[in-house]
C-alpha cells in the first residue's frame, strides 16, 4: 500500500500521450467490409489529458484525486468515442461504420494498467469498489445504448442470436473439457503420486501432447473420429463425427490433462508429510486423510492449476471452430474469411473478456480460500 | 535423443511425402488431388521456421531487455507493472492476439509475426524476472564485496545463474509460436498450417493430415532442440 | 591499516553506529564482537563501501576511502561472509579465481595461486578444483569462501561471521587454519562474530560493540581482567570469563620444570583449559607435562588458580 512509484506512471502516461498524438483514435468506413478512414479528433486535448495524469504522479498529489482521475479517463475514453461516433454518423449513410482504432485501444489499455498500478496504494476493499464503479459506469452506458454507434456493438446487435449461441457453445465446450480433465486428471495424479511410479513417463507423454500445435491435433483427430462414427452409426446419430464437438473436446481434454495432473501432484506435495502422518496416527482411513487433510490443504494449488487450465481452454476452444466445433472462434475465423473486421473483433473481444472474467473469478475464489487457510 | 527422433521424422516426412501420392490415393480414393502441391513442403517448413525463429529472437531480445531493466535498481519500480502486463497478457489467447493484428496490419505474414512477437515476449519476460529474482542474495552480496561492477555482475553472475528459467521461457515462447504460426495461415501467412486450413475449407482430409504430421514433427523438433540447449546452459 | 574516525550511521531514524573510532594496525587480527544488531557488521561493511557512513571517515592505509573508486577498492580487500555466497554455476577453482580474474592475472599465475590456496585450506583432495559448490559440505564450502577471499593476496581481509553456520568441530578446525594463515601472511584481518570464545581465540585484539557503540577494545586478557564496566564484565562472561582466559594460555607458561608425578600426561602446547579438563576427568590436581615425547615437569591446579593481583 505504498505510494505508486514515479517511473511506471510516467511511462504509461508517455505511452498514452504518444498513442494520442500518432495513432488513429477511430476509423470511419462506408460499410462493414471496406476499411475506414483514420480519424484523430482533438489529439492535443488527449495529449494534454495524459500530461495532466502524469502530474498526478507527483508524490504529494492527493491519492484519491489521482485514482479518481485515472478512473475518469477509463470511463471518458469510450464515452468520447461514442460521442464522436454520433457526430460522424449524423447525416451519413446507414451502412457507415465507426470502429475504435489502435489509438483508442492503446490509451484504454494504458489507462487500465495505470489504474491497476495506482490502486496498489489502497486496500483490497477500495480496489474492488473502484473497479466495480468503473465497469459499472462503462457497462451501464453500454446497456443504455450509448455505444450503439460503434461498429462492434452494431455487429453484436445484428448477430445477436448467433452470438449468444456461440457464447453458450463456447462455454459448454470449456465446462465439459474442464470437468472431464478434472475427472480423469485428478485420479491420475493421485494414483501417480501414491505409487510414486510413472510420474516422469506420464508427465512426459502429456508434455509431448501439449507441444503439438492445437490446429494440428484438432486436424489429426478428424480422421479417427470420422472412422469411429461410420463404424458405429449410433454414435454418429448423436452428433459424434470427424468434425464438431467430439474431437474438439477430446483434444481440449488432452491439452488440459498436463496442468491438471501436474497441479494435482503439486497440491498433494504441498501437504506437509507431518500432517499426513499425524492424521494417519489419529486413526483416519486413507480416504479420510484425502478428504479431510489433503484436499483442504492442497486445494489452493489445484485451484491455481484449474485457473491456468480454464484460461488455456477458453483460448484453445477458439481454434476448435476451425474443425466445426462452433463457439466464439467461429466469429473470428468467419470474419477473417469474409474480411469483416467487426465480426472478428466481436469474437475476439468476447474471447478475451471471457478469459479475463474467468481468470478474475478464479483469483477471487483463490483469495477467499487463502484468507480462510 | 528427444530432438533426434522428431527431427529424423521431420526429415523423413519432408523427403517421403512428395512421393507418397499413391498411398494417399489409396487412403482417400474419393479425392482427385490427395497430395498438397501448391507450395512444396520444404518451402512451407522453411517459411514456418523463419517466422518462428525471427519472432522468437525478437521476443527474446525484448523480453530479456525488459526483464533486466525491471530488476535493476533504477527500473525496480516498473516490476509490478511489468508483472501485471505479463499476467494479464497471458490470459489473451494467441488466436485473439492474431485476430487483433489483422485489422491493423492486413493479411499475410505481418500480423502473424507481430502476434508471435507480442505473445512470445510474455514467457521470456516472466521467466527472466523470476530467474533474476531467484539468484541467491549471498552470491550477489559476495560479488559486490569482491568488486564486481554492475554490468559485469549481471553478465558474469546473474545471467548465468538465471539461464535455466530464461531458457525455459524461450522454449515456451518458441513452442507457442510454432502453434500460433500454424493458425497464422488462416490470416494469410504461408506456413505448415496452410495445407491444414485449405484442407479444412475444401474438405480435403489428406491435406489436413499432411500438414498436421509435418507441423507436429516440427514442434517436437524445436522443443527437443531447445530442451537440449537448456540442459547445456543449465549446468 | 584501517582507521575509523567518529563513524555514525542511521537506518530509518535509528542510530546503529554511534561515534565509533578505531584503529586496526597493519598485520593485526582484530575481532569485533557483540550481540546481533550491535552494528558490528555495518561497521565492517563500511571498509569495502558496501555501506556508506552518515558521518566520519574510514581510512585504509591513510587514504580516505570515500575518495577512491569503489570497484578497485573492493578488489583489493578480501571478503568472506557467513552465507559464503559461492557462485553455484562455477567450479571451486573458478570461484577461488574470481578476484584474480577481475584483476586480469595471467592464467598461469591464477592456476598456481588456486593450487596453493587449495593446499593452504586443506582442500587438496584430488579433483576438488573442478567440483561444483553444491557437492561440497558446509565446512568445505566455507573453506572455499575463505580461499576466495584470500585469492588475490589482499593486505586486508574482512570476515563477517564466516564460521557462524558451521558445527563446532568444523568451526574449530577452520579457526586453526585461519589463524595459522594469518600468522604466516601477516594479513590484516577484521573479523566479526557474536561468539566470545571465537573472538578471544582468534583476535590479537578484540573490540566489544553494544548498541552501536564500541564500549571497549583491548587484548582478550585485558577485556577479561579489566572490563571497563559491569556491562562488559557481564558480557565477557562474569566469573566464567576466567575459564575462557585459561583457553588463551598454554600449559608451558605454568609448568613446574623437572618435577614429576602420576597420571596421564598433558602436552606443553595444550591450553590450560585442556589441562584443567584432564585433571577433572582423571580426578587429580596435578598432572605430568610432556614436550616432544619427553616429560618436562608438572602442572598443578594451584598454579592455575592465580591469586588476584
Amino acid at each position: 500500500m505504498s505510494r505508486a512509484p514515479l517511473l511506471p506512471v510516467l511511462m504509461l502516461c508517455a505511452i498514452g500521450a504518444i498513442a494520442a498524438a500518432t495513432l488513429p483514435f477511430a476509423h470511419v468506413a462506408p460499410n462493414r467490409l471496406l476499411s475506414g478512414i483514420a480519424q484523430r479528433p482533438h489529439p492535443w486535448l488527449f495529449a494534454a489529458l495524459w500530461g495532466a495524469l502524469a502530474v498526478t504522479a507527483w508524490p504529494r498529489a492527493p491519492r484519491g484525486l489521482a485514482i479518481g482521475c485515472v478512473a475518469l479517463v477509463i470511463v471518458a475514453l469510450p464515452w468520447c468515442l461514442a460521442h464522436e461516433a454520433t457526430t460522424w454518423l449524423a447525416g451519413a449513410r446507414a451502412t457507415t461504420r465507426v470502429q475504435a482504432g489502435a489509438g483508442f485501444w492503446t490509451m484504454w489499455l494504458a489507462a487500465g494498467l495505470l489504474l491497476l498500478d495506482r490502486l496498489r496504494e489502497v486496500g483490497r476493499g477500495w480496489q474492488v469498489v473502484v473497479w466495480v464503479a468503473v465497469t459499472g459506469a462503462v457497462g451501464g452506458y453500454a446497456v443504455a445504448g450509448g455505444f450503439d454507434g460503434i461498429a462492434v456493438v452494431r455487429e453484436f446487435h445484428a448477430q445477436h442470436d448467433a452470438f449468444v449461441e456461440a457464447l453458450f457453445t463456447h462455454l459448454r465446450l470449456c465446462v465439459l473439457t474442464l470437468s472431464l480433465a478434472l475427472l480423469i486428471g485428478a485420479p491420475l495424479g493421485l494414483r501417480t503420486w501414491r505409487t510414486r511410479r510413472g510420474e516422469g513417463v506420464l508427465l512426459g507423454v502429456l508434455a509431448f501432447l501439449q507441444t503439438v500445435p492445437s490446429l494440428a491435433l484438432f486436424a489429426l483427430l478428424i480422421g479417427p473420429f470420422a472412422w469411429i462414427a461410420t463404424r458405429w452409426p449410433v454414435l454418429g446419430a448423436w452428433g459424434f463425427g470427424g468434425t464438431g464437438a467430439a474431437p474438439a473436446v477430446f483434444a481440449l481434454v488432452l491439452y488440459a490433462l498436463l496442468p491438471v495432473v501436474r497441479y494435482t501432484i503439486g497440491g498433494l506435495e504441498a501437504v506437509p508429510a507431518d500432517a499426513r502422518d499425524a492424521a494417519r496416527g489419529l486413526g483416519m482411513s486413507r480416504w479420510q486423510v484425502l478428504v479431510r487433510v489433503q484436499l483442504p490443504l492442497g486445494w489452493p494449488v489445484l485451484l491455481a492449476g484449474l485457473r491456468i487450465v480454464a484460461v488455456q481452454t477458453i483460448g484453445l476452444a477458439a481454434v476448435a471452430a476451425l474443425i466445426g466445433a462452433g463457439g466464439l472462434g467461429r466469429f473470428v475465423f468467419l470474419g477473417i474469411g469474409q474480411g469483416a473486421t467487426d465480426m472478428v473483433l466481436l469474437g475476439t473481444l468476447a474471447i478475451i473478456g471471457l478469459a479475463l472474467l474467468v481468470d478474475l473469478l478464479f483469483q477471487g475464489v483463490l483469495a477467499l480460500t487463502e484468507r480462510r487457510a | 535423443m528427444r530432438a533426434l527422433l522428431p527431427a529424423a521424422t521431420l526429415v523423413l516426412l519432408l523427403l517421403g511425402l512428395p512421393h507418397a501420392a499413391p498411398w494417399f490415393h489409396a487412403g482417400w480414393p474419393s479425392l482427385s488431388h490427395p497430395l498438397y502441391v501448391r507450395t512444396s513442403f520444404v518451402a512451407l517448413t522453411v517459411s514456418h521456421l523463419l517466422l518462428v525463429v525471427s519472432a522468437t529472437a525478437l521476443a527474446t531480445a525484448i523480453g530479456l531487455a525488459l526483464g533486466i531493466l525491471a530488476t535493476r535498481p533504477a527500473g525496480r519500480s516498473l516490476l509490478p507493472t511489468v508483472r501485471a502486463v505479463a499476467v494479464v497478457g497471458q490470459t489473451f489467447p494467441p488466436v485473439a492476439v492474431l485476430a487483433i493484428a489483422v485489422p491493423l496490419l492486413g493479411f499475410g505474414a505481418a500480423p502473424t509475426f507481430v502476434a508471435l512477437v507480442l505473445y512470445g515476449v510474455l514467457p521470456v519476460l516472466g521467466q527472466t524476472v523470476a530467474g533474476l529474482d531467484a539468484v541467491p542474495a549471498a552470491a550477489l552480496h559476495a560479488a559486490d564485496g569482491m568488486g564486481y561492477g554492475r554490468w559485469r555482475r549481471l553478465i558474469d553472475v546473474e545471467l548465468p545463474l538465471a539461464a535455466g528459467p530464461i531458457m525455459a521461457g524461450i522454449r515456451l515462447s518458441a513452442i507457442v509460436s510454432v502453434g500460433t504460426a500454424t493458425i497464422g495461415s488462416a490470416v494469410g501467412a504461408t506456413t505448415l498450417g496452410s495445407p491444414i486450413v485449405e484442407g479444412l475449407v475444401g474438405n480435403n482430409t489428406a491435406y489436413v493430415v499432411q500438414g498436421a504430421l509435418l507441423v507436429g514433427a516440427l514442434a517436437l523438433t524445436v522443443d527437443g532442440l531447445l530442451a537440449m540447449a537448456a540442459r547445456g546452459v543449465g549446468r | 591499516m584501517i582507521v575509523f574516525e567518529h563513524i555514525r550511521k542511521e537506518f530509518g531514524g535509528r542510530t546503529v553506529i554511534d561515534d565509533v573510532s578505531l584503529r586496526v594496525e597493519e598485520g593485526e587480527f582484530f575481532v569485533l564482537v557483540g550481540p546481533s544488531g550491535s552494528g558490528k557488521s555495518t561497521l565492517l561493511r563500511m571498509v569495502n563501501r558496501l555501506v556508506t557512513p552518515d558521518g566520519g571517515t574510514v581510512r585504509v592505509d591513510g587514504t580516505d576511502i570515500a575518495t577512491l573508486s569503489v570497484e578497485p577498492l573492493r578488489r583489493g580487500i578480501g571478503y568472506a561472509i557467513q552465507s559464503v555466497g559461492l557462485f553455484p554455476h562455477r567450479t571451486v577453482g573458478d570461484n577461488i579465481a574470481t578476484v584474480p580474474r577481475l584483476l586480469g592475472w595471467t592464467k598461469a599465475a591464477i592456476d598456481e595461486r588456486v593450487e596453493a590456496l587449495l593446499g593452504l585450506l586443506h582442500l587438496d583432495e584430488p579433483g576438488m578444483a573442478s567440483r561444483y559448490p553444491r557437492t561440497l559440505s558446509g565446512g568445505q564450502q566455507q573453506r572455499v569462501g575463505v580461499a576466495r577471499a584470500l585469492a588475490a593476496r589482499p593486505r586486508i581481509v574482512l570476515m563477517d561471521e564466516p564460521f557462524g553456520a558451521l558445527d563446532p568441530l568444523t568451526r574449530e578446525s577452520l579457526q586453526v587454519s585461519l589463524k595459522a594463515i594469518q600468522r604466516e601472511t601477516k594479513t590484516t584481518i577484521l573479523f566479526v562474530t557474536h561468539d566470545m570464545d571465537e573472538a578471544f581465540g582468534l583476535g590479537d585484539r578484540v573490540g566489544l560493540m553494544l548498541g552501536g557503540r564500541l564500549v571497549q577494545t583491548g587484548t582478550p586478557t585485558e577485556l577479561i581482567r579489566a572490563p571497563v564496566d559491569d556491562v562488559v564484565r557481564e558480557f565477557v562472561g562474569g566469573a566464567r570469563a576466567r575459564l575462557r582466559e585459561l583457553a588463551l594460555h598454554p600449559v608451558a607458561e605454568r609448568v613446574r620444570p623437572g618435577d614429576t608425578c602420576d597420571g596421564e600426561p598433558v602436552d606443553a602446547a595444550a591450553s590450560l583449559q585442556d589441562a584443567l579438563g584432564a585433571m577433572l576427568s582423571q580426578g587429580r590436581d596435578r598432572l605430568p607435562v610432556m614436550r616432544d615425547g619427553r616429560r618436562v615437569g608438572t602442572i598443578a591446579l594451584s598454579d592455575m588458580v592465580e591469586r588476584a593481583p
